[in-house]
């Protein structure tokens, strides 16, 4: 739905004395149909940036953005204008017109692309009952939530039915529980509608509940993107142990440590009782987590087996047998 | 003090006929060229909707800096002086420059600046973020400037035109004094030159009340239109 290829993006100086800022150094980054595609970095990583970019609102220094089949730097301004609208965007801070009522507000686009105004009362009514606001549609955004807000923004930017919703830290000035809400009206939307949804945040909560893929930008740089589920089965990956802090606990010296990592059907079977029983070893568990990532059951584990690499290197290969991603962090001193 | 009213009220009645109709042409002219001016001030500025117009950020940079020269040097001349300077202007375009439609001429010179300016400073506290959300809907210039940027700011400027309207007020007093008739002409013909104390104290009740009555209608109407 989404495809960006070597895209480049820098700041010129506003004056003699300013350097020139690269934001973005050479992103290529596919996002499919119907996923919930999350970006995940450091502040001034260049997430916005990019996010900016899809939809022009930046205009990319070199590279192709491609959205529904459309190369949107080949389009001309009018044309630009036109792609936009299947493009719905939500920001941080709402960005509603504090002059409009919250149904004039989720019209607005649909004024923009000259629906007529009976249609435009139909459809914002239609969207305001699907974020669960059809009965404030005549208050006005200082009446109403941060959470209310949100609500408003995302039915405005899905009025006008977009293939793709941008959001851009759509959460990040919400308290957790209604975090929590907004990120399940998203997963809604995209489940229901079939929205392709590409986010950017700071929270690996976010990315948690509810992204399906994920990325990881460092200096403008993708260092990391892929299916969550197979990034929590990809060795090293930062954003698996991002997702899954473990704690500092090492385990004994002489001892083996190994991380383990498990996702799907595997999550439900008791594998440290199995492995002490099968080899008559005594596990001790150094760290856990089990979560639910996307709809599915992963965890991770931190486990210390008795003495060295070496005498422990047929219950690891029995790990291994079984589907798990198993890390050796530390072997016999 | 021993007060003619019979005397008095048809001279004040006609004064104050005066008073509104110069600034009433004044206030009409004022609002369309320093919306208009406020506008493109704020839109050919960097970051604005209009800073490249026909794709060029030089012409842009240009039309801001041209208009912010112009601007200034009218915010810069005290009116009186800008009175007499536009004396031959006025009479090219009205026929003589005595009388209130002639001196509807400079008042408007010179509230065009101050409003406009007043007008850059509404359209400037319009939250960014509402112009780039406009923009992610595919929205025109146009669109930006009518529907985000004035219907936002609607509030302020109601109150920024108060504030003008004070001002014009204020100038056609002094516009009085070199043949504009009005209250101000009353003030000083009856009040300073013929020691008339009746009529100037007359005359600064009537102004006070009309500048509270301007504040008041404008203070609420700017209430109603905020919704912030
Ligand atoms: N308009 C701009 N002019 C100059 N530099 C900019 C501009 N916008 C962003 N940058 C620079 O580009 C880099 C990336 O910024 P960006 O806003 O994309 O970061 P971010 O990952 O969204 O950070 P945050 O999490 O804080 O929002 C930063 O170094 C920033 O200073
Ligand atoms: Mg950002």
């Amino acid at each position: 739905m989404i495809t960006i290829t070597d895209l480049h993006k820098s700041y010129s100086p506003r004056n003699a004395r300013g350097t020139t800022v690269e934001a973005l150094k050479g992103i290529d980054l596919t996002v499919a149909d119907g996923e919930i595609f999350g970006v995940v970095g450091q502040s001034g990583a260049g997430k916005s940036t990019l996010l900016r970019c899809v939809n022009l609102l930046e205009r990319p220094t070199s590279g192709s953005i491609t959205v529904a089949g459309q190369d949107l730097t080949t389009l001309g301004e009018a044309d630009l204008r036109v792609a936009r609208h299947g493009i719905g965007m939500v920001f941080q801070h709402f960005n509603l017109l504090s002059s409009r009522t919250v149904a004039e507000n989720v019209e607005f686009g649909l004024e923009i692309t000259g629906v007529d105004r009976a249609a435009r009362r139909a459809r914002s009514a239609e969207v305001l009952d699907l974020v669960g606001l059809g009965d404030r549609a005549s208050a006005y955004p200082s009446q109403l939530s941060g959470g209310q807000k949100q609500r408003v923004g995302i039915a405005r930017a899905l009025a006008g039915n977009p293939k793709v919703l941008l959001s851009d830290e759509a959460t990040s000035s919400l308290d957790p529980e209604t975090t929590d809400s907004i990120l399940q009206l998203l997963k809604e939307l995209n489940r229901t509608l079939g929205v392709t949804i590409m986010l950017i945040t700071h929270e690996m909560e976010v990315v948690k509940r509810i992204c399906t893929s994920a990325a990881l930008i460092e200096g403008g740089r993708i260092v990391e993107s892929g299916n969550v589920i197979d990034l929590l089965n990809t060795p090293k990956s930062k954003i698996a142990h991002a997702l899954f802090p473990l704690g500092e606990s090492r385990g004994e010296p002489g001892n083996t440590v190994i991380e383990i990592m498990y996702a799907g059907h595997l999550a439900d079977e008791p594998i440290v009782g199995r492995m002490s029983r099968e080899f008559g070893i005594d596990v001790n568990i150094l760290g856990a987590a089990v979560e639910v990532v996307s709809d599915h059951r992963v965890g991770r584990m931190r486990l210390e087996l008795p003495g060295s690499v070496e005498s422990n290197a047929v219950p690891i290969a029995r790990l291994k047998d079984s589907g798990l991603y198993v890390e050796v962090l530390e072997g016999a001193l | 003090m021993n007060i003619n009213w019979g005397v008095m009220i048809p001279i004040l009645a006609k004064a104050i006929g005066e008073t509104f109709q110069m600034i009433g042409i004044a206030l009409v002219f004022t609002i369309v060229f320093g919306l208009l001016v406020g506008v493109l001030l704020v839109s050919t500025d960097e970051g604005g909707v209009y800073e490249a117009p026909f794709g060029s950020r030089r012409l842009g940079a240009i039309i801001h800096a041209v208009l912010g020269f112009i601007v200034n040097i009218g915010r810069s001349l005290p009116f009186i002086i800008l009175m007499v300077v536009l004396i031959p202007f006025t009479r090219l375009i009205i026929g003589t420059f005595i009388g209130p439609t002639a001196a509807a001429v400079p008042l408007t010179i010179a509230a065009i600046p101050f409003f406009a300016r007043l007008v850059e400073i509404a359209l400037r506290e319009v939250d960014t973020g509402l112009v780039e959300a406009a923009r992610s809907m595919g929205a025109t210039r146009g669109t930006i400037i009518w529907k985000v940027l004035l219907a936002e700011a609607r509030p302020s400027i109601v109150l920024a035109l108060s504030t003008s309207v004070i001002s014009l007020l204020n100038y056609s007093a002094i516009a009085g004094t070199i043949g504009a008739g009005g209250i101000g002409d009353i003030a000083i013909r009856y009040g300073y030159q013929r020691y008339d104390n009746s009529y100037l104290f007359t005359t600064i009740i009537i102004l006070i009340v009309i500048v509270q009555m301007v504040q008041l209608v404008a203070s609420a109407v700017a209430r109603r239109l905020s919704h912030r």
